[in-house]
């Protein structure tokens, strides 16, 4: 049997370095607007995103996508976000994988765990904090395309599908289960 | 306070295996001794023949005598086992698992520390269905073992008090597996290491023993400095495990720290020399992991505290 | 039809095993009365009630796991969780610790009751103890058995039989493993955990990643070489006679090429491990073991390459169901 929905896996792109590179000079203030204004508005549309997070939702995580120039730091209560170019000292945990894999767990598209075992996501600190973050985000159901596009007011339709455009292109028509919602 | 012997866990040759319980009896302060091969069922047609003897010689010395159960029972044969061991007469059968208990059907029993019996709930069902001793299992914390204790007041409450600690069953052999062995054809290497075998982490750190289809602790449980706590919490038996080396010492030792002819500091070193070369643990019962050995004093501000507070 | 069980660590991963096909789904609440009580995982009172009366909307069951040993002078907690899920209309509850199971079919006579695979119920003389004592009407089976002894079983047993068919296997028999606690003082029968991520840490080396748990070494991969959960039974050791993975590789069970002989040996129902893992992984498995039981029906050959990536080191294990080691 050839079942069409099965996992069709197959590690998701990267970004070129070349492009990476390209990125190197771009200032990053931009950037943390526009991401902390996502992240405050997940929070606002999602109060309870973060209950799940438990007695860890004062750590503060580093992420860092291996395909970029720079990482962020995030924290969830407040929701803070800071785009930084290398991930500072004392950080409750770290967590580095490709940009495309961190979209696609963010959207609960691949499963964290999977992503370990083939050493394409790496968690360095406090594991359990990674864990409850994972747990609170996969319960989340968030759809980065909508919350993105709503930052932009009347221009949100558009804004939405150029995103979904970026996504596909970034992650691919579909995560790991092979199956869009 | 009793003191009591479990079973041979480790794969001994059965004149040894024989001879070793020929001395408990002749020599060993111990008032209750279990036997029969719990760990195998390959291993137990080669005590089978020595059962008989062991058990007179035992009884004769004053000990009482308990037949172990297997701890886990899956193949007929076993099941078969299990069955004639709950049909004995004149011995109580110590029961490892459930399977045992329907045969059993209410009959005066004791239940050894494979049976899960976490709380007092549980305690009291078996009590309410014969069971006369309770092995608790070793990876409680004193807390529990002195609310369960005290719950089930008529029945003699039981700690793993010495010895390696047994941690986990399977039904596949880690022996047979190493010397690249199927289980059915499997030689009986585990012969070969009668006090187990040692497992290092990578890095070399002493972890684990593994004794065929049974995983033990490389830390030997010792509760002697613990001794005083668990007698004021109404345990009634503390349980000596055999290992590799002189348990007449090991026995003798502990009935000197109970009956006041020594301090658990002597006690202590009696051990220590007795079964050199293996560090001591008592960190389940302190809610810790259990390779931990907390360093145990008598009167203890701590230990009271806890005392004091069930 | 063998009944595919289903497992949800969330609201969201439940729904996605509705989706996905799910005939019955397993969840438990967000404390230490389940046996995967790990961070931001399972479901707060109020989650249970709205899930299940989702699932029933849509024709799904939901089994309640209260399957760790309750601690001593805190019963009552346990009592509650039974109380809790019996109110929110669970279909059945999952129980391994014996007193428990006397409260619930005393307290709820009405209530079904699974026997959890911790209770570790390993031959038809154990089952009947359960069904005799408590009523018990499903039995899940430890993943220590082939499956010709499932077979006889089925045979001997009233009992209804639930077997695993993917995901993290153990290969010490269930809720008699007190590994976890002694290298972390936290074991999966008193604090529904194994290998707590709590005491897990990761370094990176020159040569690739350490895993540790509670202070002892348990792997070290190179750079690009599949990894596993750092859990004990499956780390790397050394002995005398050699080192590796002296109880079992980093695997984990795929029984999707032995589902025809699960249904011969007469088993009810077939369940998937997992409540700790994400939407992606629930909804994956359980269309691919649905798609599976079609197959089945219809007389076609499963698919049984597919889920390598959801597996621990990538690969998969028929585990005891055939046992190459005996």
């Amino acid at each position: 049997m050839n079942d069409p929905s099965a996992a069709s896996p197959g590690p998701l792109p990267t970004i070129p370095p070349l492009v990476a590179l390209a990125m190197r000079p771009l200032p990053l203030l931009p950037l943390q607007l526009v991401l902390a204004g996502v992240l405050r508005r997940i929070h606002r549309r999602n109060p309870a995103i973060f209950d799940r997070l438990g007695d860890h939702a004062r750590a503060r995580f580093g992420i860092k996508p291996i395909d970029l120039p720079f990482a962020f730091v995030v924290e969830a209560r407040p929701p803070r976000l800071s785009v930084v170019r290398d991930l500072p000292r004392g950080l409750d945990a770290r967590i580095s994988a490709s940009l495309a894999n961190l979209l696609a767990l963010l959207e609960g598209r691949v499963d964290g765990d999977a992503l370990m075992f083939s050493r394409e996501l790496v968690v360095e600190g406090d594991v359990e904090a990674v864990l409850a973050l994972r747990n609170a985000i996969d319960d989340a159901q968030l759809d980065l395309a909508a919350e993105a596009s709503s930052l932009f007011g009347p221009l949100g339709a558009p804004a939405r599908r150029a995103f979904e455009a970026a996504r596909g292109r970034v992650i691919g028509s579909s995560g790991q289960g092979g199956q869009s919602r | 306070m009793q003191l009591s012997l479990g079973p041979v866990l480790y794969n001994w040759a059965p004149e040894r295996w024989r001879d070793f319980y020929f001395r408990i009896a002749d020599e060993a302060p111990v008032d209750v001794v279990s036997v029969g091969e719990i760990v195998c069922s390959k291993r137990s047609p080669f005590l089978a023949d020595h059962i008989p003897a062991v058990v007179e010689r035992l009884q004769n010395a004053g000990k009482q005598v308990l037949l172990g159960s297997l701890i886990l029972v899956s193949l007929r044969r076993e099941r078969r086992q299990t069955d004639e061991l709950a049909a004995a007469e004149g011995v109580l059968v110590e029961v490892n698992d459930l399977t045992c208990l329907r045969a059993l059907a209410g009959r005066p029993h004791a239940i050894g520390p494979f049976v899960n019996i976490y709380n007092e709930a549980s305690a009291a069902f078996h009590a309410a269905r014969g069971a006369r001793r309770i092995c608790l299992p070793p990876e409680l914390p004193l807390a529990s073992v002195a609310t369960i204790a005290k719950a089930v007041p008529d029945i003699t409450t039981e700690v793993f008090a010495f010895g390696r600690v047994p941690l986990a069953i399977s039904a596949r052999c880690y022996h047979a597996r190493l010397h690249k062995l199927a289980k059915d054809n499997c030689r009986f290497v585990c012969e070969k290491d009668p006090d187990g075998l040692l497992l290092n982490t990578l890095e070399q750190q002493d972890f684990l023993t593994i004794n065929g289809v049974q995983t033990l602790s490389h830390t030997c449980a010792n509760l002697l400095g613990e001794a005083g706590l668990l007698h004021e919490s109404n345990v009634g038996s503390l349980r000596l495990s055999p290992q590799d080396c002189d348990m007449v010492v090991v026995a003798k030792a502990f009935r000197d720290v109970l009956d006041g002819r020594d301090d658990a500091d002597g006690g202590n070193r009696r051990l220590a020399a007795a079964y050199p070369g293996v560090p001591f643990s008592n960190g389940f019962l302190w809610a810790e992991p259990g390779h931990v050995y907390r360093q145990a004093r008598s009167g203890d501000a701590q230990g009271s505290a806890q005392i004091g507070t069930l | 039809m063998m009944e595919l069980i289903c497992p949800a660590g969330t609201p969201a991963a439940l729904k996605s095993a509705i989706d996905a096909g799910a005939d019955a789904i397993y969840c438990g609440f967000n404390d230490e009365t389940n046996a995967r009580n790990f961070p931001g995982l399972n479901f707060s009172r109020d989650e249970m009630r709205k899930s299940i009366a989702l699932a029933h909307g849509r024709g799904a069951r939901v089994l309640v796991a209260i399957n760790t040993f309750p601690r001593a002078s805190a019963v009552d907690i346990w009592h509650r969780a039974v109380d809790d899920a019996a109110s929110a209309g669970a279909d059945a509850l999952i129980l391994a610790d014996i007193g428990l199971m006397d409260y619930t079919a005393r307290r709820h006579p009405n209530q079904r009751l699974h026997v959890s695979v911790q209770a570790a119920a390993a031959n038809p003389d154990a089952i009947a103890f359960y069904a005799e004592n408590f009523g018990a009407r499903r039995v899940v089976l430890p993943r220590v058995l082939s499956v010709p002894e499932i077979a006889e079983i089925t045979r001997e047993s009233t009992c209804e039989t639930e077997v695993f068919v993917f995901g993290g296997l153990c290969v010490m028999a269930e809720g008699r493993c007190s590994l976890s606690s002694y290298a972390t003082g936290k074991s999966p029968n008193m604090q529904g955990v194994c290998s707590p991520p709590s005491h897990v840490t990761y370094e990176q080396t020159m040569d690739g990643t350490k895993s540790s748990l509670g202070g002892f070494t348990i792997n070290r991969f190179a750079v690009s070489e599949p990894a596993g959960y750092p859990t004990l039974c499956k780390g790397r050791f050394s002995t005398s006679q050699g080192a590796g993975y002296i109880f079992e590789d980093p695997v984990s069970l795929d029984a999707t090429a032995l589902l025809k002989g699960m249904r011969d040996a007469g088993v009810t129902a077939l369940k998937i491990e997992g409540r700790q893992r994400g939407r992606a992984y629930v909804e994956s498995v359980v269309r691919h073991f649905r798609h599976a039981l079609a197959a089945l029906e219809s007389g076609s050959e499963a698919d049984i390459a597919s889920l390598k990536p959801f597996t621990e080191g990538q690969a998969s294990t028929l585990g005891a169901y055939r046992k190459t080691w005996r």
